[in-house]
């Protein structure tokens, strides 16, 4: 049987799906080798049960972030942390050295003090996700099994990590293909 | 001098007493990772990466401040050193706020390099995100305390290579940092003589020239060691 296997976007820019989608030709051969349930390149809404791998790309920044990652983590065998925001915060992060009123700065700087037009920070209970506190790379809120760092990873890493874990290995990253940026 | 002769990693090697375990091991061929060790200036066993096992001692003893004696039996690549050097680069990268990826030295840095060679493919430790400052009122180069890990090797490089003596540690801890002067800006430093030693010795992001961007940083190694060959030997060696 084929692995299931799903890909979120939580706290990130989308690199590290742009950098998946550079696999290019392999993408081919990998369709026919998993089935995709869940990801930002398929149109799935809701996660789905019974997941082998999940590919985690982004840090964890918001409620939203939070709740569907314990979602995944209930539903999932294996959780790859994905590129370096997944694994260290990384850019999203840099909020969280301003201190216990990071969030509300933040917004107020992007939303107001910098706003031509229309100033307000946007609110919308249910529809937009209050910040957390902290931004948490993901194995600070779940367990995580793996790690696939770099700001993205190349392509050839990530494949390098599909393939091991396609023939039922653990994956192991060494070397220059760990690094971080 | 007399000879020495001692056991690294079940090789018998003998050197000149008074030399180091770091340096007889470099000269045999066997790698001690490093941070805070700078060819040109004094040891100061800052960064505990080049701890070894010493037969007869359980305490761990760092490569680099460690004279060699007769007998010594030195383990440089144990299971325990290498869970120790890990640990010690998680707890580097959870002391400050090391982004990699918008890092002036991205791809030059030896912090980055030592951690993917050592195989860190994440931090176990929560991350403490200090808020630190960046000086940035000095003509030619800034300073990003968020990158720094107080190796010291620029305070070692401004007092003993240089002369200058604008670098310096202040605080304690984790709080401890770099300051020029008396605490003052960069900028205002009447004993700095720009001369950018201190940017050529940073292992990381944390010295670098103002106007470099993500990934541009190199710091020029090969010019110190140019001046420390000619000061040791009189090699003007370009």
């Amino acid at each position: 049987m084929k692995l299931r296997v799903a890909t979120v976007w939580l706290g990130g820019c989308s690199g590290c799906h742009m950098s998946f989608l550079d696999m290019d030709e392999f993408l081919i051969e990998l369709a026919g080798l998993i089935d995709l349930v869940y990801s930002p390149v398929i149109d799935v809404k809701e996660f789905p049960e019974a997941v082998d791998v999940c590919l985690i790309e982004g840090a964890v920044c918001n409620e939203d972030n939070l709740e569907i990652l314990r979602k995944i983590r209930e539903r999932t065998k294996v959780l790859v942390s994905f590129g370096d925001c997944a694994v260290t915060g990384n850019v999203p992060a840099m909020r969280n050295p301003f201190g216990p009123d990071n969030r509300e700065n933040v917004l107020q700087r992007a939303y107001v003090e910098n706003a031509r037009n229309n100033p307000g920070v946007p609110k919308a209970d249910g529809i937009v996700p209050r910040l957390l506190e902290q931004v948490v790379p993901v194995h600070e809120a779940v367990y995580v099994e793996y790690y696939l760092p770099g700001c993205p990873p190349p392509a050839a890493r990530i494949k390098e990590v599909l393939v091991q874990i396609i023939n039922g290995q653990a994956p192991l990253l060494t070397g220059p293909q760990l690094k971080f940026g | 001098m007399a000879a020495k002769t001692l056991i690294i990693d079940g090789k018998a090697v003998s050197a000149e007493e008074g030399a180091t375990v770091l340096q007889v091991a470099r000269d045999n061929n066997v790698a001690i990772p490093t941070l805070c060790h700078l060819e040109g200036v004094y040891d100061v066993g800052a960064c505990r990466l080049c701890l070894v096992e010493v037969a007869g001692s359980t305490k761990l003893q760092p490569a680099c401040t460690t004279k060699i004696s007769e007998g010594m039996n030195i383990q440089t690549n144990s299971d325990r050193l290498r869970k120790y050097r890990r640990l010690t680069l998680e707890l580097l990268f959870a002391e400050r706020n090391h982004v990699c990826a918008v890092c002036v030295s991205n791809g030059h840095c030896e912090l980055q390099t030592l951690a993917y060679s050592l195989g860190l493919d994440h931090v176990r430790y929560d991350y403490v995100f200090p808020k630190w400052k960046v000086d940035v009122t000095h003509r030619l180069f800034g300073m990003d305390h968020n990158r720094c890990i107080l190796c010291t090797r620029c305070v070692r490089v401004c007092w003993h290579i240089e002369g200058a003596g604008t670098k310096n540690v202040a605080g304690r801890g984790a709080t401890a940092r770099i300051i020029s002067d008396l605490d003052q800006p960069w900028g205002d430093s009447e004993s700095c003589t720009e001369c950018g030693k201190c940017v050529m010795a940073c292992p990381t992001g944390a010295l670098f020239h103002k106007g470099a961007t993500a990934g541009e940083m190199e710091h020029d190694r090969d010019k110190l060691e140019f001046i420390v060959n000619a000061r040791e030997k009189q090699q003007w060696l370009p």
